[in-house]
């Protein structure tokens, strides 16, 4: 309906806020320019002045310091300007609407707003209400997007894989609450992945998961059966709380990622995990250090994703394919 | 359309004697030699061999220097500049194939400076046009040309090195 | 026969009660209809209205609309919404008790239906608390509140804490003889969710509310009403399934009626895509199928009414993140056309659209209006079918614009409509 957005008026990228509309050649074309910073990162001068002059706000409604971190790096790395605002213990506690909150930094004069939000939508709302000289950077609104997240990952799995058309991709895990896993399966298939599966029991699952265009595996052995990657998700505690399931024993019990079950899934296949890791909960240990596990690549490619996908949207990068609706 | 075939070589060998001229005048002390990517790189690579240089060649790529970045964007799979030496204190040789607005050297310079302080930088290139937009001049040039302000002129290679004028 | 003679010439007069749909006159005297169709002998007409081209039908009477006095004026006012009501063709409007002061005193309802008097726009009726404070705790004062004049009571959006006090304020609303409006859903299922548990949810990751909280809601109040022997009233239903319920429930004979939202009628889980704060509303859109049972369940009358479910908000309250903003819509100036839609669509024809708006809802409130009988009060509606308009600027009296329509065109408009004979909207 609305996925335009994204897009101003001359196909320019404006915002970043979810890989829903957004066309092949844009994604493959975020992962290659990833691929140049990543010269960058590990070279001996690791900066470009090509954002000097930009301000970029890191506004985290929710605390993350993982993700602001690799946020606030990529911008120092492009020469931008970076200012933290930890809304999570500010304004909103005091009562000040979402949308003062952003009129109050726009008016610094600011190029570029990365949000955090608890609430699905938000960083849609921001994009539609701010001044239109700023862009919008979606760094994980609710269960709803995570793009930068999912493009590292697409970044990573093609480093160790090259070509999705001929992969199967096994994303297990917390479904119903992942930003992660939504963003994930639409670049997924949007890359023309042979199988994008979800392994989850049925209260970690939304409403007709076949809907978002995955095959839907209830049983960890049958859902790891010959994939070249696995994704694991972070289980949150309060799904013991919220009656999701009955204990981090039992979902470990069935559900964790171990040796024996890895072995299910092709020899060459490679391991992932957005972070932080709960080991004994999702991943036993020995896997997430394992030599399948790249789960630190991840981390490394976290940064060029992030500098690719602020350049091109602040360098104004026309996508003439963007537009799909 | 001319061929400049026979010309790049005479070009060089001018470049050559000039660049040999300057170190001597300038008391180059065992120069680096960098080139810009890619043309720049093709040129520097034939004096740097020429020149008996022998630390290892130097080749930039400015992409992510080019200060009309918000025009044109960023391209993508920017093969990564590579120094495989520290600057500080040295005497380089910065060679580009043509010299036009000036503003590429200006974005070699920059990040030239953020590897490190040299102590003194010589610029030689293949051909010095007209169209200057910023205050740069080389030391040293293989030829000097003015074209039209639609006209192009542009270095193909690496091997032969061709130089062709192109109307846009 | 006393005040002012009025005639209304020449208009198409579609008045479902008594099946009268035809060329014909109206006659009113003072604040009474006094005949359809012939002029009564000695009738001196003071004033003939042109209905030419027009469908001259009952006053609406919309079964939940919010005007958000007394305590939150900076959304709306009686005054504001009574006017838009009167633009709208309704002239009966029931309004729920969760004002920001509750409607659980008499001295409430008074007020609300003194300040609607003075303004004069539209008859205002409005709904008691079931429980004191809404609180869902202990029972409100209903003898006092029927003696007020209230005719039904309901606990709104708040939850009652348990059946035990859902089962003792059904019996005793059944002792008091009052109607008991029910906005089914379950406050456990509900939880924290906002959206459909379907497709469009699962792919924006918002909150959901699945259907059983509203079927839940349905079977357990059933079964409490056929208990307690109260009278229920199911407000705003969303799902095909509680509709499927209702009209079981009603086959075996149980004086049970409900009503749909006109915005279910016609919108669906999709109009949240791009997190449009405006399509928020609770209960949510549901699936297309859900759509089209409501659509068939309306068209059995098995869903008596249709109501604005109007809900005119601040600018602010839209303003968030989608979870965060306030569900609803300022719907009332939007009724008539996308009823008329129906009508379009082949639901269902004309009259029974006009049945559904007026004398449906007046028969479930157990109220005399929404009809043109002759005897009755003047209460009467003019709009054209042809008429095209867009949802914008002065053409919306609402204070809350809060609505998914917003600059849309549509047809169908209310040209003239009558409160006790007197004019009180003329386009």
């Amino acid at each position: 309906m609305n996925k335009s957005i994204q897009f101003d008026a001359a196909g320019r990228l404006r915002h970043f806020l979810t890989i829903d509309g957004l066309s092949r050649e844009l994604l493959v074309r975020i992962m290659d320019v990833a691929e140049s910073f990543s010269s960058v990162t590990e070279q001996q001068v690791k900066k470009v002045p090509l954002l000097r002059g930009k301000t970029i706000v890191n506004l985290f409604f929710e605390n993350s310091t993982r993700t602001r971190n690799t946020f606030e790096l990529a911008a120092k790395r492009l020469s931008a300007d970076v200012l933290n605002v930890n809304i999570a213990t500010s304004a909103t506690s005091k009562g000040e609407s979402l949308l003062d909150t952003i009129r109050n930094i726009e008016a610094m004069h600011v190029d570029m707003f990365v949000v955090r939000h608890e609430a699905s939508g938000a960083a849609h709302f921001i994009a539609r209400h701010v001044a239109p000289h700023i862009s919008v950077v979606n760094a994980g609104d609710g269960s709803h997007s995570h793009p930068t997240q999912a493009m590292l990952d697409m970044f990573t799995i093609r480093q160790y894989k090259g070509d999705f058309s001929k992969l199967k991709v096994a994303i297990v895990g917390d479904i119903l609450h992942s930003r992660v896993a939504r963003s994930e399966i639409l670049a997924l298939n949007a890359l023309g992945t042979a199988e994008v599966r979800v392994v989850a029991p049925k209260t970690l699952l939304p409403d007709d998961p076949e809907g978002l265009g995955v095959k839907v595996f209830h049983d960890v052995d049958q859902g790891l059966a010959g994939v070249d990657v696995v994704i694991m998700l972070r289980l949150q505690k309060e799904r013991m709380s919220g009656a999701f399931l009955p204990s981090e024993h039992e979902y470990f019990t069935y559900f964790g990622l171990t040796e024996e079950r890895l072995a299910k899934a092709n020899p060459d296949a490679i391991v992932m995990h957005p972070g932080p890791i709960n080991r004994g909960v999702e991943i036993d240990s020995r896997v997430a250090d394992g030599p399948q596990s790249v789960i630190l690549r991840q981390v490394g490619n976290g940064i060029a994703v992030r500098m690719a996908v602020m350049s091109m949207v602040l360098g104004g990068y026309v996508d003439a394919l963007g537009v799909t609706s | 359309m001319i061929d400049f075939q026979l010309s790049v070589e005479k070009m060089l060998d001018r470049l050559h004697a000039g660049l040999v001229a300057e170190i001597t005048r300038r008391e180059l002390h065992d120069p680096l030699m960098i080139g810009i990517h890619t043309g720049g790189g093709w040129i520097a690579e034939k004096l740097h061999a020429r020149l008996g240089l022998h630390e290892p060649l130097g080749l930039l790529n400015i992409s992510f220097y080019r200060d009309d970045f918000s025009q044109i964007g960023i391209h993508p799979r920017v093969i990564p500049s590579s120094l495989p030496f520290r600057v500080d204190g040295r005497d380089i040789i910065l060679i580009d194939d043509v010299l036009h607005t000036g503003r590429t050297i200006r974005a070699a310079l920059n990040e030239i400076f953020d590897y490190g302080r040299p102590a003194q930088v010589v610029l030689g290139v293949l051909i010095d046009r007209d169209g200057r937009h910023i205050p740069v001049q080389a030391d040293c040039v293989g030829g000097r040309m003015d074209l039209g302000p639609d006209e192009k002129i542009k270095l193909s290679g690496p091997d032969p090195l061709a130089l062709s004028i192109q109307c846009s | 026969m006393s005040g002012e003679r009025l005639a209304i010439m020449g208009g198409r007069v579609i008045d479902p009660a008594n099946g009268v749909d035809a060329l014909v006159s109206v006659y009113i005297a003072g604040d009474l209809i006094v005949a359809v169709g012939d002029k009564p002998e000695g009738f001196a007409t003071d004033q003939e209205i042109d209905a030419e081209g027009q469908i001259v039908c009952p006053g609406f009477v919309d079964l939940c609309a919010r005007l958000r006095e007394p305590g939150q004026e900076y959304k709306a006012t009686i005054a504001s919404e009574t006017a838009a009501a009167a633009a709208a063709g309704v002239t009966t409007l029931c309004c729920p008790p969760d004002t920001r002061r509750v409607i659980d005193t008499p001295a409430l309802v008074n007020l609300l239906r003194e300040r609607a008097d003075s303004v004069g726009k539209a008859r205002v009726i409005p709904i008691g608390a079931l429980t004191r404070g809404l609180q869902g705790k202990e029972l409100s004062s209903m003898m006092a509140l029927k003696a007020a004049g209230c005719v039904a009571v309901g606990n709104a959006y708040a939850p009652v804490e348990n059946l035990l006090v859902l089962r003792r304020a059904l019996e005793y609303a059944a002792n008091c003889g009052l109607l008991v409006i029910v906005r089914p859903e379950e406050p456990a299922l509900r939880n924290r969710g906002c959206v459909h548990d379907g497709a469009v949810g699962s792919r924006l990751g918002l909150p959901v509310i699945p259907v059983s909280a509203e079927t839940v809601a349905v079977a357990q109040t059933l079964v409490l009403a056929g208990q307690t022997g109260a009278k229920v009233h199911f407000g705003q239903l969303s799902s095909a399934r509680a509709v499927a319920m209702i009209a079981e429930a009603q086959s075996q004979g149980v004086a049970v009626s409900a009503d749909v939202a006109v915005h279910q009628l016609h919108l669906t889980e999709s109009a949240v895509d791009g997190f449009d704060a405006n399509a928020h509303v609770s209960p949510p859109f549901r699936s297309q199928a859900d759509r089209d049972c409501l659509r068939e369940g309306l068209a059995k009358g098995v869903l008596g009414a249709i109501c604005s479910d109007h809900q005119p908000h601040d600018p602010n309250a839209k303003l968030d993140a989608f979870p965060a903003t306030e569900p609803g819509i300022s719907s009332l100036e939007t009724m008539l056309p996308l009823s008329l839609q129906l009508v379009e669509a082949g639901v269902l024809d004309l009259s029974s659209v006009i049945a559904r708006l007026a004398h449906g809802p007046a028969v479930i409130m157990g109220l005399g209006a929404g009809t043109l009988s002759p005897g009755a009060r003047a209460d009467v509606c003019l709009f054209d079918t042809r008429l095209e308009w867009v949802v914008a600027g002065t053409d919306w009296l609402s204070r809350g614009i809060n609505t998914p329509f917003y600059g849309s065109k549509f047809k169908g408009r209310v040209t003239r409509t009558l409160l006790s004979g007197r004019t009180v909207h003329c386009r």
